[in-house]
């Protein structure tokens, strides 16, 4: 009985690794070049893309998901898993905006301005100076992101989306017994998030840069 | 007859409704060093960058190697890569080992292979005394190291001009004394070269003109043994001597 | 554009309804997370091995796993072993022991900021590690705690809306009954977000405030990120 509901969940979790497979990379590449807009875009885009931070950071991720789910699914008719993860990366970014804006500032405006005074253009300079040390930088506060993000790929339960939580959800109301059911899902998303911050924990061994001084 | 690889006319720039630089005309020939002393808070780092273009000035003229730098239109990127910048702070790329931080301006913006730019990247850091370091990276090195790498770094670019912003003003005293021996050695080597500095020592060694900033004018300028010894303003005798004081001790080591 | 704002302007009242229950689940998670949290950190520094142990698992657990599925397992779980809580109480629990992870790692923080020697200095007086606590270390991180603690109100109150799954009447399900009503959900959810929004902002003015007020200059730690 215990095995049978555990499968049946444990069937979820890929697609709940697909939400955030899909979600994890397209936020970053959202937050990083958001980040990068906001840091060096003149005053305007700066701004702009503030106000999107503030956006996506003071609204709940619920409410967002359910706004973005629907102008999606409406406009361009997505699955439900691909407008959820699609919109989960969008509010996501919103935040990777800001781990990513502050990782560039600590580094600092003495590396670009030497990089200029190299004869690096703006985007030279960007790619390969500052980025490749902002996101080493960043690790640390990134993996609390993506914790949040797989915490946060249970939220598309309430799209019907046949993910863990839902497939839990299932089994408690098919076998009567909720707390077991619900308790291994409690347990996949733990282990989920657990291994994901050993992987970046490690990544951020192997990648750190020796001595690093970081302007305040 | 020795050519001027920079002239600069009446320059101004303004910063935060205050007037840096006021009205500063300045000839640097080919093969000079010129000091560049005053107060801090003068102007003098402001005018260091706006020779390469760093800070763009307010109005006035720039001109490297006839060519006027500072017109519009001109792809200011490329008028750095003849200049090289050796910065108080070092900036030493910190995610780049030393060999790293000197190859990169040859491999990214002149475009060389690999092969090739390392070859000048260690020429360079040997030109320097820093070949037994080349992959330590910059948390790794001590402040006058740093600043040698920093110093190979803007050499690698093969610069018309090297401009030097307080190159030892962040070092220990000990320190001091191996960056000045590099920039010494480039000073007979012929390079051009442009240093702000508080070293008087260095200046009445190595330097073939010393110009005197303050408030945003050139107050005066000329061959140490004149500024020195037979300046013609008051405000330059006072200046000078009482630095000269301050920095006798460190002559000393 | 007009339409959308008599939309907002007639629904909202519904909505306010619902707002207020956001309002109090919040402070209600707050005040039971502050009561969780701050003994847990305190455990978590000074506790012996076997209490260090339990701070750690409660910590790791809840910040570990999604709130939505915890609210589940009080609510629907829990019955399962004889205890059944009503929606809103069970909505209360489950943001407090949320709450109360976060606000044990806020602590932590501060209190490994304080850093050993204060309580080498206090024990030195001759205190016991209780009356150090209280009258030497918290003092100290409590204040310290203060930039980096603000997060979590605003942090909870986004968290709450997950209690719409069951039933809960806030904000977030008043929203979703205003959508079934007019088959508009992205001007209904827009709505909701709008006023989410407002109340985040008062909230960050009123934490800025109050950090302004309680500041000491120089004693001020680097922002904790939780």
């Amino acid at each position: 009985m215990f095995i049978n509901i555990l499968f049946y969940i444990l069937s979820g979790a890929g697609i709940t690794l697909s939400v955030i497979a899909i979600a994890l990379p397209v936020g970053l590449v959202l937050g990083v070049l958001l980040s990068l807009v906001r840091v060096y875009g003149g005053k305007l885009f700066s701004g702009l893309a503030a106000v999107y931070s503030t956006i996506m950071r003071g609204i709940p991720h619920v409410v967002l998901l359910f706004i973005l789910f629907f102008v999606l699914a409406g406009t361009i008719n997505l699955s439900p898993l691909l407008a959820g993860a699609v919109s989960l990366a969008i509010i996501s970014s919103g935040y990777q905006l800001e781990i990513f804006r502050g990782a560039i500032q600590s580094i600092g405006g003495g590396q670009m301005m030497a990089a200029r005074a190299l004869g690096m253009t703006k985007l030279k300079a960007i790619r390969y100076i500052i980025l490749p040390q902002a996101l080493r930088v960043a690790i640390p506060s990134w993996s609390n992101e993506v914790a949040s993000i797989i915490k946060d790929s249970s939220l598309v339960y309430a799209l019907g989306v046949p993910e863990i939580l839902r497939r839990a959800q299932f089994m408690s109301a098919s076998t009567y017994q909720p707390f077991i059911a619900y308790g291994i899902a409690a347990v996949l998303y733990f282990i989920m998030t657990f291994l994901a911050g050993r992987l970046l924990d490690k990544l951020e061994t192997k990648t750190k840069i020796p001595c690093l001084q970081l302007e305040k | 007859m020795t050519k001027p690889i920079i002239e600069v006319k009446n320059l101004k720039k303004v910063y935060g409704g205050r007037e840096i630089l006021k009205n500063i005309a300045l000839t640097v020939n080919e093969g000079d060093t010129v000091v560049i002393i005053g107060p801090s808070g003068t102007g003098k780092s402001t005018f260091l960058r706006c020779l390469n273009l760093l800070t763009y000035p307010d109005s006035g003229e720039i001109w490297l190697d006839g060519k006027l730098i500072n017109a519009p239109g001109v792809n200011q990127d490329e008028v750095r890569q003849h200049y090289g910048m050796v910065f108080q702070d070092f900036l030493l790329f910190n995610h780049l080992t030393a060999l790293g931080n000197v190859m990169i301006g040859l491999t990214k913006v002149k475009g060389l292979n690999q092969e090739t730019a390392k070859e000048k990247a260690m020429k360079e850091l040997r030109h320097v005394g820093m070949q037994d370091h080349i992959d330590q990276y910059p948390g790794q090195l001590s402040g006058g190291q740093k600043q040698r790498v920093a110093i190979a770094r803007a050499l690698a670019m093969d610069p018309r001009v090297i401009l030097f912003d307080e190159p030892t003003s962040a070092l220990d005293p000990e320190l001091i004394g191996e960056v000045l021996g590099v920039m010494k050695k480039l000073a007979l080597e012929g390079m051009t070269m442009v240093c702000v500095t508080h070293e008087m020592g260095f200046a009445r060694e190595v330097a073939d003109r010393i110009v005197f900033m303050e408030g945003g004018v050139v107050v005066e300028e000329g061959n140490p043994n004149e500024m020195f010894y037979h300046p013609k303003v008051q405000r330059t005798k006072e200046f000078l001597w009482k630095i000269t004081e301050l920095y006798a001790s460190s002559e000393k080591k | 554009m007009i339409e959308f704002v008599n939309f907002f302007i007639k629904y909202f009242p519904d909505l306010y309804q619902g707002a207020l229950i956001t309002i109090r689940i919040t402070a209600v998670g707050l005040g039971l997370g502050f009561v969780l949290g701050l003994p847990a950190a305190l455990l978590r520094v000074y506790g012996g091995k076997y209490f260090r142990w339990l701070a750690v698992a409660y910590v790791e657990l809840f910040r570990g796993t999604p709130v939505l599925v915890q609210l589940f397992v009080i609510y629907f779980g829990l019955p399962d072993l004889g205890v059944t809580f009503s929606r809103l109480t069970a909505a209360y629990i489950a943001l407090g022991l949320n709450s109360g992870a976060y606000q044990a790692e806020y602590f932590r923080g501060a209190i490994q900021a304080i850093g050993s020697g204060q309580m080498m200095a206090a024990r030195s007086l001759g205190m016991n590690r209780l009356r150090a606590i209280r009258y030497i270390i918290l003092p100290q991180a409590l204040r310290l705690v203060i930039p980096s603690w603000t997060n979590e109100p605003i942090s909870l109150m986004k968290a709450s809306s997950v209690a719409f799954l069951i039933a809960v009447p806030d904000l977030m399900t008043k929203g979703k009954l205003v959508a079934a009503r007019t088959y508009d959900p992205i001007a209904s959810y827009i709505c909701v977000a709008i006023i989410y929004i407002v109340m985040v902002f008062i909230m960050t003015g009123f934490v800025q405030f109050v950090e302004k007020k309680v500041r000491v200059p120089g004693f001020e730690m680097e922002e904790l990120r939780v």
